[in-house]
């Protein structure tokens, strides 16, 4: 085994700290080592997104990023995305319109979704097909997770 | 994936030092878009990662329309497309900076990464190409220049020696009545890597293009200047005739291979196809 390297953090609002080596992703680091199940390993190669998290307020594939390059950062996961015990809008309208199926593509979207809406808040259609392409679903067929977003960003801007 | 040490360079200074020691066997990390798969698919394999985002150079850029853009090679391109400033003086690069992967990636890839990684068919390239860039590059005898088409080797290889890196991509400031656009053909919407992609720049002047600069990826070992159908482009009309014939000089440089995705005759075709249609939009873009 590699070295470890001690890296400190902010996860989803709390500073974490955490030892790693320099191999291991963010992604790994997360699951393995910090128990934020959250984020899922789909390809481990940046093609499916189902380990997006937000990094420094950004949408990155976790799996791409590595665990030493978190020191300093502020990192949203999917964990951090419910209030008060309270499901976001997003969740929420993943949940009432069946926007999954298996489930694994379902905290990347949403992660890269929330980003999404926070800084377009009326996303077309288009827009969020197109800001949503990185990443995957291979039960869906997208539709209705596209149906959910919209729906949500709806809510969220009438709210 | 097999560990290795990791050390954020603070300055250019660091970098060069710690790359002319480990030589071969130190990769330099920037968005890690690219790097990262390839040390975990044992692709490429490192003793020492140098990432560089933390060297003011090289993850900044400075615009300015009388000097052109100096483009820090690390800066993520998503901060380029989202700068309107540079968006519009340099609509290729943004073409390119807002195709290259998915909203993840672009958080965090760069073009220095994309021109770094020297894959014949990366999307920026052939757009710094017929934006006329040039690649700065620190080393330990100092820094110099070299222009983006004489920086890609081979597949996967560049000009960069041991202890060198390259620290901005340098744009000449935007000309009046200049346009330009990147384009690519992928069988899917989005998120796919180009079959052929296709650059284009142009300059006009009196009712007629005064010059024009055209860049083609994925048509041969490393990205590429078109340069008969470039010094072709002065003095013509900006016609659909003109960028026809253009498109068919292209394709008299291209030397593209069949594989995966798509046979050697069909890059053939695309050649002429997208650089027609990079002309026009980028005459478009010059208001001719
Ligand atoms: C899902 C996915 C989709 C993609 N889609 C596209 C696409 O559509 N089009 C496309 O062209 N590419 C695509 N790529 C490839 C990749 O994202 C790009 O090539 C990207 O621009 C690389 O930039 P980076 O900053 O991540 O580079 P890194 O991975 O950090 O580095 C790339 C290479 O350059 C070297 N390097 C980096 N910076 C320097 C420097 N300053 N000096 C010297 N060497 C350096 C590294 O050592 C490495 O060998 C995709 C990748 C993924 C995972
Ligand atoms: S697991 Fe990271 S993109 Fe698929
Ligand atoms: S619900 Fe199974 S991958 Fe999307």
């Amino acid at each position: 085994m590699g070295k470890k390297l001690h890296v400190t953090t902010t996860i989803n609002g709390e500073q974490v700290e955490f030892l790693c080596e320099a191999r291991q992703s963010l992604l790994e680091v997360l699951r393995d080592v910090l128990g934020l199940t959250g984020a899922k390993e789909g390809c481990n190669n940046g093609n499916c997104g189902a380990c997006t998290v937000l990094f420094d307020g950004l949408p990155v594939d976790s799996c791409l990023v590595l665990g030493v390059e978190a020191e300093g950062a502020t990192i949203q996961t999917v964990e951090g995305i419910a209030c008060d015990g309270r499901l976001h809008p997003l969740q929420q309208c993943f949940l009432e319109g069946a926007a999954l199926q298996c489930g694994v593509c379902t905290p990347g979207f949403l992660v890269a979704a929330k980003a999404l809406l926070d800084k377009h808040p009326h996303a077309t259609e288009e827009q969020i097909r197109f800001e949503l392409s990185g990443n995957l679903c291979r039960c869906t067929g997208y539709d209705k997770i596209v149906r959910a977003v919209m729906e949500a960003a709806k809510e969220m801007t009438h709210a | 994936m097999k560990d290795f040490e990791y050390a954020a360079a603070a300055t250019l200074d660091e970098a060069v030092s710690l790359l002319a020691a480990r030589g071969e066997r130190a990769k330099i990390l920037a968005g890690g878009t690219d790097i990262i798969v390839q040390l975990r698919e044992g692709l490429r394999e490192a003793d020492l990662v140098v990432d560089v985002k933390k060297i003011p150079e090289i993850m900044t850029y400075r615009f300015d329309p009388a000097s052109g853009l100096s483009l820090g090679a690390a800066v993520p391109c998503y901060r380029i497309y989202e700068d309107g400033d540079v968006a519009a003086a340099y609509p290729a690069l943004a073409d390119a900076a807002r195709i290259i992967g998915g909203w993840q990636i672009q958080s965090r890839a760069s073009i220095g990464g994309n021109l770094c990684n020297s894959s014949p068919a990366a999307d920026s390239i052939p757009a710094l190409i017929a934006l006329g860039a040039a690649c700065k590059i620190a080393g330990p005898e100092g820094m110099r220049s070299v222009p983006v088409e004489q920086f890609c080797t081979s597949p996967g290889k560049n000009v960069l020696r041991r202890g060198e890196l390259l620290v901005s991509i340098q744009f000449p400031p935007p000309a009046a009545k200049s346009g330009s656009h990147y384009l690519r053909f992928i069988p899917r919407n989005e998120m796919d890597i180009a079959v052929v992609g296709a650059g284009a720049w142009l300059r006009m002047q009196d009712g007629v293009i005064a010059e024009g600069r055209i860049g083609l990826a994925a048509v041969a070992p490393t990205p590429k200047l078109a340069e008969q159908a470039s010094r072709f482009l002065a003095g013509k009309p900006a016609s659909e005739e003109t960028f026809r014939q253009a498109g068919e000089l292209a394709r008299q440089s291209a030397s593209p291979i069949s594989d995966m995705r798509g046979p050697a005759q069909y890059r053939l075709h695309l050649v002429g196809v997208l650089t027609r249609r990079a002309l026009a939009k980028a005459a478009e873009r010059a208001g001719a």
